[in-house]
């Protein structure tokens, strides 16, 4: 379990990223961080690894202080997947994805297959095993940094945008992957994203954030959808632009076609096969 | 022309290259000098160097350090210093380090600085230790520019380190100098060309180190 108590952070050139931030993230569930631009959520997430120290406040895992947590082991713990990948360039996809458990005193034959694995979990063809961060496309490495944030098996997984790069097929794929592995192995994740969708397909618990850091609703991907608690969230939805309101239109060929409030087409809906109540999107 | 002539002839006489004073002597007293003094410029300015790059800390006083220390004129150096020390190696080997501080100080705090700040970053974020930043990640980055400062500081000490014979110690200065004095042109000019193609070899080899180093590290962009 973490937990943020009353944190606060203003960095020494006076900006204030944020004010007064409590949160609980449950063990073994995903915690989404949502919001815009600037709010605060790459500092948040960089607390729970102490690369940022709150002003004032507590984060504490497990009822740890983390102010009195040595900063190296704590990192070495976590896995932290960073916004622009954060890779070595120096060092070829391999080795990147090998770093934490190298730091942890792995063997290099350990930790090499390990990243062989972890470079198929995430879509990434062998043959980009021996080439240089520099050599990559952006999406490309952003997966060589997913790899690496999950190289060391870590209990706490901190993902800040981790898909913002890769294109929606493979973006797709790769929440789906994320999903399987959370409810496999049951990661704590937190995840930064600015992408509502991303936040419903992952989130256990959302956290809609305004500007400081402010908590503007917390609560399951239902409750968010049923009920945004105010205009912002609402906004951040797209309830007033009409893309949460959803409607059937019968199609010609059988069944019926799905639009949003603004008549936009945004699926097609089946008749239910024999047998099945499912509904199916 | 002659006289040039005469020197290069001298230089293809085996008998210039033998013995206790030969030309052979001479050059690899030379190389001592060199390589002496450069290590001990580097066992002062590297740890210096990379301390500055790394914390940020000092780099003011450093650069201007390094302008001044490089404003010092090289002869009055070591007339001053063998005021103290007598004749000997002493003083020109206290000239040559500090004539070789600034080139490999700037060159280690820029290499150590020039390695961008998210890179850096990552690199603590994924867990690695002061030391392990410095060593595996800042050091290797700046390599090139760090071996770059190594290379101006033994291009200068090795024209410099004529300057030895000048108080009484060996290396090429001594033909050079002797030369000078006797008025044989010839031997002044065979000593100087010996001088002039060790500091082309030794920047011709600096230049492969670092196109290899630059190469190794072509995944940086
Ligand atoms: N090292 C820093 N020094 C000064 N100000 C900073 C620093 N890092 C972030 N900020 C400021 O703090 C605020 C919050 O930044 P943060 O990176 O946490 O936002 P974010 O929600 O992650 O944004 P984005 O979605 O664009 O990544 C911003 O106004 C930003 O300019
Ligand atoms: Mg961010």
């Amino acid at each position: 379990m973490i937990e943020f108590r009353h944190v606060a952070k203003t960095y020494p050139d006076g900006t204030t990223a944020v004010e007064d931030f409590s949160l609980t993230v449950p063990s073994h569930t995903a915690t989404v961080l949502l919001g815009s631009s600037g709010c605060g959520k790459t500092t948040l997430l960089r607390m729970v690894n102490r690369m940022v120290d709150p002003s004032s406040g507590q984060v504490l895992i497990d009822d740890e202080d983390l102010a009195s947590v040595p900063p190296v082991a704590l990192r070495r713990r976590i896995g932290y997947v960073m916004q622009n990948s954060g890779l070595l360039p120096h060092r070829r996809v391999i080795d990147n994805i090998a770093t934490v458990p190298r730091l942890n005193g792995v063997s290099k034959r350990e930790a090499h297959s390990r990243a062989h694995e972890l470079m198929e979990l995430v879509g990434l063809d062998a043959a980009l095993a021996s080439r240089y961060p520099g050599q990559l496309s952006g999406g490309q490495q952003q997966r060589v940094g997913v790899a690496r944030g999950l190289a060391s098996d870590p209990n706490i997984l901190l993902m800040d945008e981790p898909f913002g790069a890769v294109d929606p097929l493979v973006r797709m794929e790769l929440q789906r992957e994320l999903r399987r592995i959370q409810t496999e192995v049951e990661k704590t994740i937190m995840f930064v994203t600015h992408d509502i969708d991303e936040a419903l397909a992952l989130g256990d618990q959302i956290v809609v954030l305004k500007t400081g850091g402010e908590v503007a609703q917390v609560g399951t991907a239902q409750e968010i959808v049923e009920a945004p608690a105010d205009d912002f969230v609402a906004q951040f939805l797209g309830v007033d632009s009409g893309r949460r309101s959803l409607q059937t239109v019968p199609r010609p060929g059988g069944g019926h076609t799905v639009v949003d409030g603004g008549g936009r087409p945004v699926g097609v809906l089946e008749d239910p096969p024999e047998g099945s109540s499912e509904p199916r999107g | 022309m002659n006289q040039l002539i005469e020197a290069v002839e001298l230089l293809l006489t085996p008998e210039t290259w033998t013995g206790a004073t030969g030309m052979g002597a001479r050059l690899l007293q030379h190389l001592q000098y060199t390589g002496l003094a450069v290590a001990l410029a580097a066992l002062i300015a590297l740890p210096i160097g990379l301390a500055v790059g790394h914390s940020g800390v000092g780099r003011g006083p450093a650069v201007m350090i390094t302008g001044v220390v490089r404003a010092l004129p090289t002869l009055g150096l070591i007339t001053l210093v063998a005021l103290f020390a007598g004749l000997g190696l002493t003083a020109p080997m206290v000239a040559l380090v500090i004539l070789a501080v600034p080139s490999i100080l700037a060159g280690a705090y820029s290499g150590v600085g020039s390695v961008d700040a998210p890179v850096v970053d990552a690199a603590s974020a994924q867990g690695m230790s002061t030391w392990q930043v410095l060593w595996k990640v800042e050091v290797p980055l700046g390599l090139p520019i760090i071996i770059g400062g190594l290379r101006l500081a033994v291009l200068q000490v090795v024209a410099t380190a004529t300057l030895a014979a000048y108080v009484g110690s060996g290396g090429l200065g001594a033909p050079l100098f002797l030369g000078l004095r006797t008025y044989d042109y010839p031997l002044l000019l065979a000593a100087s060309l010996v001088v002039i193609v060790l500091a082309i070899t030794l920047e011709v080899v600096f230049a492969l180190v670092q196109r290899v180093l630059r190469r190794a590290l072509r995944g940086t962009s």
